[in-house]
């Protein structure tokens, strides 16, 4: 069971990192072109909405590109009545442990607040943090860093 | 297990001041008023007065005690055997402890073949204490180990012991023997018949698996406790019961969970709507105070009653309150809170009240732990690019810094206060995450002796627990 959900997980990090150059190219918005992604899916939003927003570092606070990302999750989620969210706040491995976990909640928790008061049923959305147990990025330099400190919604 | 005295030697050289073996049982705290100065390794006592903080640090280098300790005797192979392993591990514990210089048994002479040692070959090598033993098998898996300590310029039992027990226990023998060794010549409680809960890792860093794992100090009888399906951190013993509190990802609903040693189950602790998180027993045993997020994204300190489980709220600051411990006399509990802007240290009463700021130093602070002593409370401090374990008093005074390096955290204490375990990890070389490793160090509280754990796995967050005899 778990080890489904893990897979789940390497595949929406693969995706992302192709999302980002997919983004500058075609734009935010565009619809699925042929690549067989199903509308409405996690593959759908990594691909064309944008999955996570990041924070700078010990901070929580959205950033004006976090909250156009979010702003495309909300319009998307509108969209998809039928789709119920969970946002995974993580951060970077410069942090303790305790204080990670609760600060990972809190990137959670601003993220889902943003999408609730865009209009998204607070009943929808779910939070969870993952301190630093769950980077998208393995290497322990700034670059890395800052791909892990960031606030990931998936499909539940 | 059962132990009982054993008479000291009829010896041609006893001297007139010479005494008979204690019949007090091992609990002998008089140690001092008993041996001879000259057998005092010269170290700083744990609990640091103000003023002579910096000498503690130089005086703790130097003289470890000068101790031999041959092969314990064995009347048959098999107890000849385990008679060389409990040698072994009682040289590691003291070796490791770094306030013994054990003698190299290749520099031994001769072969002691009576009960009273030839003190004169023992002299020869500059030992200063010397410890022999017996191992008898007693049928099925009985055994019978006999020790005693030596001090041998005056050619003195210290010390002396049996211990019968089933044979699958001798490593437990062999810590108890080093801890007695270590309260008579040194004067203080050991720490060796102790075990360590920590978190073991394994797997690519993006999908790591952390098992609740257990062994003895020294990295032996390694066991994980859970299987790996859900993530699991911060394990701390209860102070006398056979139980850990830790978190568990258990369900996608991170909790904090009670684990039974002996029944292998788990409980989750407390019904709490939000996360919960960094456990800790009170010293009683009979609560654990912990931390709860609340939906804005803050995080409040909490304490469960572990009979009606219970709980009451300490903090409502508006900010994250995490990692609360208490003192080892129940009164106080230091934490690490953001409120006045960055991750900081705070005391306050066990009732929640008068919470103050200890940390003033350079860089933020966390994961506080106070010593069983009372007198110090160790923490992680981040500053710039690096991480460093350091300890201070209970008011923040004294600061001192243990280690430093790219990344290490999270200190424990043990039982006697004078050392400290906590984890290092090493960066990455690539971002394959190449190179990542996370292994145990423990050090001496001045700073000295710091020595790896070997664990199968990487491991982080340990929880030393407390002695078990």
């Amino acid at each position: 069971m778990n080890v489904k959900i893990l897979g789940a997980f390497a595949a929406v990090a693969l995706l992302a990192a192709c999302s980002d150059n997919t983004a500058k190219t075609s734009g935010s918005g565009a619809t699925a072109t042929g690549s067989g992604i199903v509308p409405g899916s996690q593959e759908d939003l990594v691909a064309n909405v944008g999955d996570r927003v990041f924070y700078d570092f010990n901070k929580s606070g959205l950033k004006t590109d976090g909250k156009a990302t979010l702003d495309r999750q909300a319009a998307w989620l509108a969209k998809y009545a039928q789709n119920n969210v969970q946002v995974a706040g993580n951060c970077d491995e410069r942090g303790t442990e305790e204080y990670n976990i609760a600060l990972g909640q809190r990137r959670a928790a601003a993220a889902r607040d943003y999408l609730v008061a865009k209009g998204v049923a607070s009943t929808r959305v779910t939070t969870i943090s993952y301190g630093k147990d769950r980077p998208t990025a393995l290497g322990s330099n700034e670059a890395a860093w800052a791909q892990n400190r960031n606030a990931i919604t998936s499909v539940r | 297990m059962t132990q009982s005295e054993i008479p000291a030697l009829p010896l041609a050289d006893l001297n007139a001041r010479g005494f008979s073996i204690s019949r007090r049982g091992l609990a002998v705290g008089a140690a001092a008023l008993i041996l001879p100065n000259r057998l005092y390794a010269q170290t700083a006592p744990a609990s640091a007065s103000p003023a002579d903080s910096a000498i503690v640090v130089d005086r703790a280098r130097i003289d470890p005690i000068p101790i031999a300790i041959p092969v314990f005797a064995g009347g048959d192979s098999v107890a000849q055997r385990m008679g060389n392993d409990i040698a072994g591990v009682i040289t590691n514990n003291l070796a490791r402890s770094g306030l013994f210089r054990t003698i190299d048994p290749a520099a031994f002479i001769g072969q002691d073949t009576n009960d009273v040692p030839n003190f004169a070959n023992w002299k020869g090598i500059g030992a200063q204490a010397l410890v022999t033993g017996k191992v008898d098998s007693q049928g099925g898996n009985k055994l019978r180990v006999e020790f005693r300590l030596w001090d041998v310029l005056p050619g003195q039992q210290i010390q002396g012991t049996a211990y019968s027990a089933d044979s699958t226990n001798w490593r437990r023998i062999a810590h108890i023997i080093s801890d007695v060794i270590y309260e008579r010549l040194l004067g203080e409680k050991g720490y060796f018949d102790t075990r360590v809960c920590y978190i073991a890792g394994s797997g690519p860093r993006d999908r790591r698996v952390k098992r609740l794992a257990i062994m003895d100090q020294d990295g032996e009888n390694n066991r994980f406790l859970t299987d790996g399906t859900w993530i699991a951190k911060t394990p701390r013993f209860h102070p006398s019961q056979d139980k850990v509190a830790f978190m568990s990802y258990a369900n996608n609903r991170p909790r904090v969970y009670m684990y039974d040693l002996d029944t292998q189950r788990q409980s989750v602790l407390g019904d709490f709507s939000g996360m919960t998180l960094s456990p800790r027993f009170a010293p009683d045993g009979n609560s654990v105070v912990m931390a709860q997020t609340t939906p804005g994204g803050n995080a409040d300190i909490y304490t469960v009653d572990l009979a009606s489980r219970r709980s009451h709220q300490l903090t409502n600051s508006g900010s994250i309150d995490v990692s609360p411990c208490y003192s080892p006399d129940g009164t106080q509990i230091v934490f690490n809170s953001d409120r006045g802007g960055d991750q900081q240290l705070y005391v306050m009463g066990a009732d929640g009240s008068n919470p103050r700021r200890i940390s003033f130093g350079n860089g933020r602070y966390g994961t506080p732990v106070w010593s069983p002593r009372g007198d110090l409370i160790a923490y992680t401090r981040l500053f710039e690019s690096t991480f460093a374990i350091g300890v201070m008093r209970p008011d923040g005074s004294g600061e001192r810094i243990l280690s430093e390096s790219f990344y290490v955290e999270g200190p424990t204490f043990a039982p006697n206060g004078r050392v400290i375990m906590f984890w290092r990890e090493t960066p990455a070389r690539d971002n394959r995450g190449t190179g990542f490793s996370a292994r145990l160090v423990s050090i001496d509280i001045t700073g000295f002796n710091e020595r790896q754990i070997p664990t199968p796995t990487d491991a982080s967050e340990p929880a030393w627990g407390p002695l078990l005899a």
